[in-house]
């Protein structure tokens, strides 16, 4: 594991501790959707949760993994140690401090903005300055994973880097252009507002420079979890990759086309003209191009995992995959949430129906299967297989383990089919009590904000089993030395020249200059318009 | 770079799946006029109360026989909380907000906006069914959110 053992164990230790405190405010929140009384329940703390289990599963959670899981797969697949432990750890602090502050302004009433932070509402400081500081500590890890690479390369001048670090630079490349969004949020109005300094922000630029940084964020959740379907599932379901130019192929699109899309979470607002935000649209349909490639290379990979496995029929290579194995299942379930997901993503980005569904409860049952399931779930498979190799210890409760990943598909369906209906029929998304004085309109919500609640304690259990099992292989786990990181093999072997996807410089370029075209000119036109800025408020 | 035969016709597939979506959305933009919803128009959002563009809020009936709504959303309410409209007409609303970002909903229909402080939102809609509706706030705006609401009654013709 070439030294970055502790530090992985780390950054892991971080995210689980913030997927089990958002798990367990989730529940709350699903139960209170469903207007089912609970001690305590109360608007103060039901928006003070959403808060926290916005921010610790979105940005908490999600980043620490990938920072712990870049660090692994870098150093794993390059065979050599990471260039600068300490700046590595440096990182780790950074990002944990931030976490720190910004969970005590939230837990202490202080910043009940939702993890999206839309002024006028206004945090404390130490939520904002907290935030900032774990991009800054991501920042640094990027660079450190950058360094290591750059030395490996210039060992290997010829060689193509191996694909789970492409895939990991191309991650690191997405999130570096796009925290540039959320860095000038916060330095240029959110921070100095916060404190005094200014007195007035403008709402829709601040809204403009989250989106810009929101929508690839979602691209830096997803990829890692590509990076995993490619480059690790195969090998534990006893495949091989199907292809690997086209895996590249797929992290160099992702690059070009993240960022530029992100009016498509404003097609509802006022003060940005509709061609731009058709611009937006046109990219955002391109962006599902290499998400369809890779289910064709990673379910055509898992096919030869299949007939490996002695399968011969047309499809009897499904039921052949080792659907026991918890890293296994959870990934293969990932997949299918994900697939629905998709398609309600498709119809979100259409505009004309993006206005039936737009801030309802059907963008939350989107997001559960994105980010909450296709990447969520993939992180916790990851977890069953990663976290026995750094602790030298076997996966303990393993029976819990192999029933929670189908424990979270069944609770995900019940939780997402419910909220895409009660979406459609009207209900809104991040409210306390859906019942409106007994409007009938609300009274028709009722029945499936039950379904929902009911998923939400299936979700609920899976965490608590996944959380147990990671409890109990850290603690009580039987010693074991296995801390080999083995990547799936391209079934025409390793690439032996560099292709055009291998080169970032070039990549790098287009993505800037597409997002100058898509962002540049409204920004100006924007900043150019005369336009008066709001006072906070903290009606929390 | 060697790709299978297979991989390309479901390369071609894909990209052929994504032309078919952005044609369906082009038809729609030519044909129907829908494109995206937009309205470039500021205001000072500490001066709502007083602008002469949100002294007249309610209903107005135009000379071409359209009809204007103008409100203002405040936490936690909609000025003004009752709306009545003929159905079967334009009607153009136009929002702005006294305090923090709020969403205007109609539940059952497609009218759903932002109302972003220092920002004027409008856009158009019939109503073609007469009935009761219920409007609500979809952006979180505090802890009064989810109690914030108003009514739509859509007449019918005379
Ligand atoms: C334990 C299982 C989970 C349950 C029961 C659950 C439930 C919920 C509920 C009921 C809400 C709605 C709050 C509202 O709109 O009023 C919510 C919001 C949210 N959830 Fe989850 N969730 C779970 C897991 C996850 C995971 C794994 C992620 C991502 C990694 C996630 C990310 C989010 C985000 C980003 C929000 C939005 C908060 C906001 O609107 O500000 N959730 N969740
Ligand atoms: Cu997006
Ligand atoms: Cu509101």
């Amino acid at each position: 594991m070439n030294g970055v053992r502790r530090l992985a164990t780390a950054h892991l230790a971080v995210a689980v501790t913030a997927f089990g405190i958002a798990a367990a405010m989730a529940l709350m929140q699903a139960l209170s959707r469903a207007n089912l009384d609970l001690p305590w329940r109360s608007p103060k703390m039901y928006y003070l949760s959403v808060t926290a289990h916005g921010v610790m599963m979105a940005l908490i959670f999600t980043t620490f993994f990938i920072m712990g899981l870049g660090l692994v797969l870098t150093t794993s697949a390059l065979g050599r140690r990471v260039s600068h432990p300490r700046l590595a750890w440096a990182s780790f602090w950074a990002a944990f401090g931030g976490t720190i502050a910004a969970l005590w302004a939230i837990l202490w009433g202080k910043a009940t903005v939702l993890y999206t932070f839309y002024p006028p509402l206004k945090a404390h400081p130490a939520f904002y300055l907290g935030l900032t500081l774990v991009v800054v500590g991501s920042w640094i890890w990027s660079w450190v994973v950058i360094a290591t690479y750059r030395a490996w390369k210039k060992e290997h001048p010829e060689t193509p880097v191996p694909l789970a670090v492409h895939g990991t630079l191309a991650t690191i490349i997405v999130w570096l252009i796009a925290t540039v969004g959320v860095a000038a949020e916060m330095l240029f109005q959110l921070i100095p507002w916060s404190l005094g300094i200014k007195e007035t922000v403008d709402p829709l630029l601040a809204r403009m420079l989250f989106w810009y940084f929101g929508h690839p964020l979602v691209y830096f959740w997803l990829l890692p979890a590509y990076v995993v379907w490619y480059t690790l599932l195969p090998k534990a379901a006893g495949g091989k990759l199907f292809s690997d130019p086209l895996a590249r192929m797929v992290f160099a699109v992702f690059i070009i086309l993240s960022t530029p899309v992100g009016f498509h979470h404003q097609f509802m607002d006022p003060g940005i003209s509709s061609g731009w935000k058709a611009l937006h649209t046109l990219n955002t349909f391109w962006i599902l191009f290499p998400s369809l490639v890779t289910a064709f290379t990673v379910l055509a990979s898992l096919e030869i995992a299949g007939r490996a496995r002695g399968a011969e029929g047309l499809f009897d290579w499904l039921g052949k995959l080792p659907w026991g194995d918890p890293f296994v299942a959870s990934v293969l379930l990932s997949m299918v949430l994900f697939a629905i997901g998709g398609f309600s993503g498709a119809v979100n980005a259409a505009f004309d129906m993006n206005a039936v569904v737009h801030n309802t409860a059907w963008v939350q049952g989107h997001f559960h299967l994105t980010v909450g399931s296709a990447v969520a779930l993939t992180f916790m498979g990851v977890a069953y297989w990663l976290v026995p190799k750094l602790v030298n210890r076997e996966l303990e409760l393993a029976l819990l383990a192999k029933v929670q990943p189908y424990l979270w598909f069944i609770g995900m369906v019940l939780f997402a089919i419910a909220n895409h209906a009660t979406g459609l029929m009207g209900m809104p998304r991040r409210i306390y009590d859906p019942s409106y004085m007994g409007h009938p309109a609300a009274e028709q919500w009722k029945a499936l904000t039950g379904v929902s609640a009911l998923g939400g304690l299936f979700l609920f259990t899976s965490a608590a089993f996944f959380l147990l099992v990671m409890l109990g292989t850290v603690l009580a786990g039987r010693p074991n030395n296995d801390d080999t990181v083995s990547f799936a093999e391209p079934l025409e072997g390793p690439p032996l020249r560099k292709s055009i996807f291998d080169r970032f410089g070039l990549w790098v370029v287009i993505a800037v200059a597409l997002v100058a075209i898509a962002y540049a000119y409204p920004l100006a036109h924007h900043l150019s318009m005369q336009r008066f800025g709001s006072p906070g408020f903290r009606p929390f | 770079m060697k790709v299978h035969l297979y991989e390309r016709i479901w390369m071609i597939a894909a990209a052929a799946v994504i032309a078919i979506f952005l044609g369906t959305i082009a038809v729609g933009t030519l044909a129907q006029g829908s494109q995206p919803p937009s309205h470039v128009e500021t205001i000072d959002p500490k001066a709502v109360w007083t602008d002469p563009r949100f002294a007249n809020r309610g209903v107005e009936e135009l000379p071409d026989g359209a009809v204007r709504v103008t409100g203002i959303a405040m936490m936690f309410a909609f000025q003004p909380g009752e709306i009545r409209v003929p159905a079967g007409k334009k009607v153009t609303f136009r929002l702005t907000s006294a305090d923090v970002v709020h969403g205007f909903q109609i539940v059952g229909t497609n009218a759903n906006a932002m109302v972003v402080p220092g920002y004027v939102t409008q856009f158009s809609t019939v109503f073609d069914r007469p009935g009761e509706y219920l409007i609500v706030c979809n952006e979180y705006c505090g802890l009064g959110h989810h109690m914030m609401m108003g009514r739509l009654v859509v007449e019918a013709g005379q």
